[in-house]
Formats: C-alpha cells, sequence, structure tokens
C-alpha cells in the first residue's frame, strides 16, 4: 500500500502509542495536520502559541513519564517553541517534537517561514534531525523515540520539509527496535564501585543522601525509599527531586540549596559523606564550590557519565540508572555492619529546631507561605503542583510537601516563567483523575495566559493558585537585598481584574483579599471537579524566600528569616547570578 | 596541556556543526580540526587539537563522547602515536631566504610543488613544531601566503582507535 510522508509519520506516532499531540497548524505541516485529522487514535490539543505545545507535552511527560509530543510549522512555529524545549532539555524529560519545513528545494533559499531549525535547536535538544527523503520517516520516528526516552532523557526535533510529507512510498513495516552504533547509553553500573561506595557508607559517620530529578526521571522512588529506610541515613532533595522520597516522613530533612532548610544545608556542610543521586551538583545546590561540604567524600550517581566531577570531583562515581544502582547497594548492603550514626542524627535534630521555614504573620495581609499550607491542607497533599518560576515556586517547594514522585512539575533548570500553566494542562490530561494545581504569581501567569483558552476547549480543569503581589516577586527580593532597594522594572503596575479575565475565557475567578477567606475559596475551587479556577490570592508584597544562601556563599553562610540581616557582601558577589 | 583528539562519527549532514558547536558552547578551545572520510564511507575521522587541564580534557572526551553521532573518542596524546600536518606555502623568490630554497628544502626534506618567476609554493609536512620552524626560517616578509591543514594522528602499531 502506497502512503503519503504525512500519513506515515502519523502511522508511526501510532506505533509509538501517542496519546496526545500538542501543536499549532501552519504552511508547512498542513499534509500532516490532514493526516492527523483522519484518523482517532491520537488527539490533537490545539494550543494558543507553540511554547504553550511545547510546555504541555512537558507537563504530560513529567507527570506520566511518557515521552510528550509536539507538531509546529516552520520558522516562526519552532522559533516559538524553542523556549519549551530548552526547558525540556534542562531538566531531561523525554520529548519529541516535529517541526514542519519548507520544501526541499527551497532550503537555503530564504523562503517564506523558513529557518534552520535543527541549527536553531541544536544547542538544546538531545539530537535532531532534518529528514531528506520519505523513506527515511519510519527510522526516524523510530530513532528519535528511543533517543528521547533512553540513558538520559532529553527533547529530539525531527525536523521534516513539506515536499516529503505529500511524496508516496510503499510502506514499510515499523522497525520493532533500532539498533545505533554510535548511541548505547550505558546502563549496567560496574560492581566494583558498587562494592567500594558500600564500603565508603558503612564506614561513613555523618553520611548524608542527595537524592535528584534522575531519581524521578529513573522511576527509582520504590529502590531509594527502601534503600534509605535500611540505612537509616538523613535524606535531602534538590528542587528537582522533591517526592522522589517523602517529605513529611522523619529521615527526610526537605530541599537544600540556595533556599534550602536549614537542617538540609548544615548536614551538607557537616557531612563526612555525600551521596548524590541523580543529581549533578548545580549551582543552586552547591552555592560557592570553594565553600561546598568541606570535609565530605562524595559518591556520584548518574546515567551521564558528563555528569560526573564536572561541578564536583566524586570520590566514588557510578555510572548507571539510578535504580538499579539503588537495587545494587541494597544488595550490597544488605547485611552489612553500618557505624553507628546517633550522634550525627541528635547534632541534625538541633538544626532541625531551627524551625527555619517558621515565619512570622502579619494582620491584614495575606502571607504567601500560607496559601501553600493551605493548598496542602485542602489537597490533602495529594494534588500534582506545577509551578512557574519565582518566589512562588520556592514557596510551593518548600511548603508543600510532597510524597509521591512526579507530584511536583517546575523548570527547576531552565528556570522558564510561564512553564506552570500549560505544564499543569499537560498534566491533567495525563492524570485525569488527580487535582492539578498551578502555583504562579502576577508575572509569570501573564506570560502564557492565551493557554486559558486552550484548557477550556480540551477541558483540562486546574486551579490557578495567584500569589498576586504585585511585583516581579524574586527579583524584587534580590533589589531590596542587593541593590540597595532600588526596585528597577520589578513592579508590575496596571495589572489585570484576574478574575473578570478567567471569566472572559470561560473560566471561574475568585479573588481572596483576607485570610478567613483563603480556606473557604480553595475548598470552592477543588470542589469544582469540572472546571479551571483563577485563585487570585493577594499576598503580602514585602514577603521574602527564607532560607537563603546569597551568591557567593557556602551552605553554612545561610540567612534565616527574623534572625539574620540581609546586607550585600562584596562587590564579588554581583558575579554570581 | 595540549592534546590532540581523535573522533570516530557517523558521516551525516550537521555531525561536523554538532562538535563544532559544543566546543563554542561550553567553552572549550579549539586549535586545529580536521575531518574526512575513512576506509568505511559511512564514518568520518575528525582530528581535534585542543588544550586544557586534565578536568577539561575529561569534559570535552565525555562531552564528545555525548553526541549521538560520535562512535568513539580517544584522546592520541596519552597513547604512543603519529601525527602529522600538512602546510603549503608560498615563499616570495626574491627574498633572501628565496634564494637559498634548494637549501632549506633539504633541510627540511620538503618539495617545492610549483614555481613561478615570482613565487615557490612549498609543500611541508610533520609534526607542528617542524612546520612552525620551517616558518621561523623565514623573514616574515618573505612569506606570501600559507594555508596549514592543522593536525591529523594516528596510534602506532596494532592498537585501533
Amino acid at each position: 500500500m502506497k502512503l503519503n510522508g504525512a500519513e506515515i509519520l502519523i502511522d508511526c506516532l501510532q506505533k509509538e502509542e501517542v496519546e496526545y499531540v500538542f501543536g499549532y497548524p501552519g504552511g508547512a505541516v498542513l499534509h500532516i495536520y490532514d493526516a492527523l485529522e483522519a484518523q482517532n487514535k491520537i488527539s490533537h490539543i490545539l494550543v494558543r502559541h507553540e511554547q504553550g505545545a511545547a510546555h504541555g507535552a512537558d507537563g504530560y511527560a513529567r507527570s506520566n513519564g511518557k515521552p510528550g509530543v509536539v507538531l509546529v510549522t516552520s520558522g516562526p512555529g519552532i522559533t516559538n517553541a524553542v523556549t519549551g524545549i530548552a526547558t525540556a532539555h534542562m531538566d531531561s524529560i523525554p520529548m519529541v517534537v516535529i517541526s514542519g519545513q519548507v520544501p526541499s528545494p527551497l532550503i537555503g533559499m530564504d523562503a517564506f517561514q523558513e529557518v534552520d531549525a535543527t541549527g536553531i535547536t541544536r544547542s538544546c535538544v538531545k539530537h535532531n534531525f532534518l529528514i531528506r527523503d520519505i523513506s527515511e520517516i519510519a527510522s526516524t520516528v523510530k530513532k528519535a523515540f528511543h533517543i528521547a526516552t533512553t540513558g538520559r532523557p532529553g527533547p529530539v526535533v525531527i525536523d521534516i520539509p513539506k515536499d516529503i510529507t505529500i511524496a508516496k512510498m510503499e510502506v514499510e513495516e515499523y522497525p520493532a527496535t533500532i539498533e545505533m552504533r554510535s548511541y548505547k547509553p550505558t546502563v549496567k553500573a560496574s560492581d566494583r564501585q558498587i562494592k567500594k561506595a558500600a564500603e565508603m557508607l558503612a564506614n561513613s559517620k555523618r553520611p548524608i543522601l542527595y537524592a535528584g530529578g534522575g531519581c524521578i526521571i529513573g522511576n527509582a522512588s520504590k529502590e531509594l525509599r527502601e534503600f534509605t529506610r535500611m540505612v537509616g541515613f538523613p535524606i535531602t532533595q534538590t528542587l528537582m527531586g522533591l517526592g522522589t522520597y517523602p517529605m513529611t516522613d522523619k529521615q527526610s530533612l526537605g530541599m537544600l540549596g540556595m533556599h534550602g532548610t536549614y537542617e538540609a544545608n548544615m548536614a551538607m556542610h557537616g557531612s563526612d559523606c555525600v551521596v548524590a543521586i541523580g543529581s549533578r551538583f548545580d549551582d543552586r545546590i552547591t552555592g560557592n564550590l570553594e565553600k561546598f561540604c568541606p570535609t565530605a567524600k562524595f559518591i556520584h550517581i548518574d546515567i551521564d557519565p558528563s555528569q560526573i566531577s564536572k561541578n564536583v570531583v566524586a570520590d566514588i562515581p557510578i555510572v548507571g540508572q539510578t535504580k538499579q544502582v539503588l537495587q545494587a547497594l541494597i544488595d550490597q548492603m544488605k547485611d552489612k555492619k553500618l557505624e553507628d550514626i546517633s550522634s550525627w542524627w541528635a547534632q541534625i535534630e538541633e538544626w532541625r529546631k531551627v524551625d527555619s521555614l517558621a515565619y512570622k504573620k502579619s494582620p491584614g495581609v495575606i502571607k504567601p507561605q500560607t496559601v501553600i499550607e493551605m493548598l496542602y491542607e485542602v489537597t490533602k497533599g495529594k494534588a500534582i503542583v506545577t509551578s512557574d518560576v519565582g518566589q512562588h515556586q520556592m514557596w510551593a517547594a518548600q511548603y508543600y510537601l510532597f510524597d509521591e514522585p512526579r507530584q511536583w512539575i517546575n523548570s527547576g533548570g531552565l528556570g522558564t516563567m510561564g512553564f506552570g500553566l500549560p505544564a499543569a494542562m499537560g498534566a491533567k490530561l495525563a492524570m485525569p483523575d488527580k487535582d492539578v494545581a498551578c502555583v504562579t504569581g502576577d508575572g509569570s501567569i501573564q506570560m502564557m495566559l492565551q493557554e486559558l483558552s486552550t484548557m477550556l476547549q480540551y477541558s483540562t480543569p486546574v486551579k490557578i493558585i495567584n500569589l498576586n503581589n504585585g511585583y516581579l516577586g524574586m527579583v524584587r527580593q534580590w533589589q531590596e537585598f542587593f541593590y540597595e532597594k532600588r526596585y528597577a522594572m520589578s513592579y508590575m503596575d496596571a495589572l489585570p481584574d484576574f478574575v473578570k479575565l478567567a471569566e472572559s475565557y470561560g473560566h471561574m475567578g475568585i479573588r481572596v483579599e483576607k485570610e478567613e477567606d483563603l480556606k473557604p475559596a480553595l475548598i470552592e475551587a477543588f470542589n469544582q471537579k469540572e472546571r479551571t479556577v483563577f485563585l487570585d490570592i493577594v499576598t503580602d508584597p514585602s514577603e521574602n524566600v527564607f532560607p537563603m544562601i546569597p551568591a557567593g556563599g557556602g551552605h553554612s553562610d545561610m540567612l534565616l528569616a527574623g534572625r539574620d540581616e540581609m546586607v550585600s557582601k562584596d562587590e564579588t558577589d554581583f558575579n554570581a547570578v | 596541556m595540549r592534546h590532540i583528539i581523535s573522533v570516530i562519527l557517523e558521516n551525516e549532514a550537521g555531525a561536523l556543526s554538532r562538535v563544532a558547536g559544543l566546543f563554542t558552547q561550553r567553552g572549550f578551545n579549539i586549535e586545529s580540526l580536521t575531518v574526512a572520510i575513512t576506509n568505511d564511507p559511512s564514518l568520518s575521522r575528525m582530528t581535534i587539537v585542543s588544550s586544557g587541564s586534565d578536568r577539561v580534557l575529561e569534559q570535552i572526551v565525555k562531552q564528545l563522547n555525548k553526541l549521538i553521532e560520535v562512535v568513539k573518542v580517544s584522546d592520541l596524546t596519552s597513547q604512543d602515536h603519529v601525527e602529522r600536518e600538512l602546510l603549503l606555502a608560498k615563499i616570495s623568490s626574491s627574498s633572501k631566504e628565496g634564494a637559498n630554497i634548494k637549501e632549506l628544502v633539504e633541510i627540511f626534506g620538503c618539495k617545492v610543488v610549483d614555481v613561478t618567476d615570482k613565487v615557490y609554493t612549498i609543500e611541508v609536512s610533520g609534526k607542528t613544531k617542524k612546520i612552525n620552524a620551517f616558518l621561523d626560517a623565514f623573514d616574515p616578509s618573505s612569506i606570501i601566503e600559507i594555508s596549514r591543514t592543522g593536525v591529523t594522528g594516528i596510534s602506532r602499531g596494532k592498537k585501533l582507535i
């Protein structure tokens, strides 16, 4: 049977069991849309901006672990998607992006809506392809899904010229497997390294586990929990790792890093053995590298060899899947006698007593922290929470105690404002039975507002928790601390009436100005099972995120709310971001 | 320290720009880069000369390996190897050195590949140091134009990349 390129492409996507395609049509992909319309296995979500398509697919992928699929047209279609692709790349999210390209004979002629899509996306994808012949479609799609989902996952772009989507050929069997001589992601970790690690762990007196997004992406939460409980060590989680170990558990020290808890950061600082599990010693975690974990040896478990000894030199590197390495460590340490670490725990409990997340309420204003605490209470800690980027993101990470992996969805690496709303939509599509909340701010929400329209069209009821303080809060906080309160462009004047705005998009809007109205409003919002509800919550404009490691500082330089004055240290701090 | 890195990669459009892009993106330096097809026409071989600390080199090798189209990466510097570079140079025949060109050609074991009334075109091959020494033997004003290939290299004996 002869099919055209577009039909072959859609057939391949069906074979990959794609459920949703997030996309936006345009000239170069019209044949593909025609083929998409002719079938009913794959649903298409028509976003309102291509960045929303990429974030939507990303939220879908993060919440259920399957690759997200995006379809955009050439030129502005793919350039609009770039921010979303880069977001997925930084956080290792499996995604396949299909972009239309001008017809092959026009490539390089500056044709209408032509951009060099593979050139533009090269540095923010795991890999990309430009299809040159219709016979390459099936093998390329197979490779793209294979590359996107194996090893350290990431986005893959397939750029496909329009003429190839209308050319015809005899259909070949879709390949069941694919062998690539140049791509063999390492999976089996070295037994020798695991034995060495087990030895070091058994002999450490002040150990700490530091788990990152790699535990979530690698579906290693079960093994991580078993291992952590077996050895009885304290565990801290990165922003990307939250929920991989239950945050309500007594062994959990909460999040570490720039806005991490006192106990987590002090334990890192005092540790003699840090075990990094699927985490990459990002600058938001380490602070000043020279002051980082001065007395620790490092065991670093990661599937990507290039992460090892990139920022921090590993004493025992283990390249492998977090799931498999943790299982091997469990087996290896089952009968091992461990050092007594009760005095280490006693020290940690002292640090915990500092209660670094305590905050003062003031009459007449709603504290943003209270909103997150109440959101946690009303959803019984079970909702999927997405966030945008800024202060609200940190508060959500600090005060919503995530107990399950894939419950917390945020742009940790790239820090993309505008991510939260479309990601929530994607998460709701992937997990229709879960409550989904998007914690956002008056700055971030306005970056992807148009997706409210998509959410009405496809009935993806999400609860938008807008912490409205009239400021770009995180920028304002830095200006307060480090720029002598010169608030350059961090004040948002002329905000829209978010309630009316939500209503005009066909959703429900509730404005909350008093703390006593907060809980009833949240309950009302989550009772509206079928509707998207926009909660516009007026919060304290002067509130800051604490604790905080000031730029250039180390973990023990942490500043605490109500205890420390925030002052800029010296000029060198300004080099840090 | 200077390193010579050999890379075997799929002979596909875009593979070269991926490697070059990686070096700019991560701030690694490139002294020279050569690339051509191998005896297996589906593969290319690239030789990159770079410099940096051991840690930087470790990152370069790891990042190269991470590129999907890269099949093998090897740091030739750490093993017994042969390295060569080719130079084509136009030397003014009226200069002092031009008059002694036959002598220099003999000393450096190189070849005159083209002659006109004003210009000798010389071909020199050898290690980078030899090429530099050859060029240093001339007064800069007598060198009209040069073209260097950059280094290519291969391990000695039975050992393959």
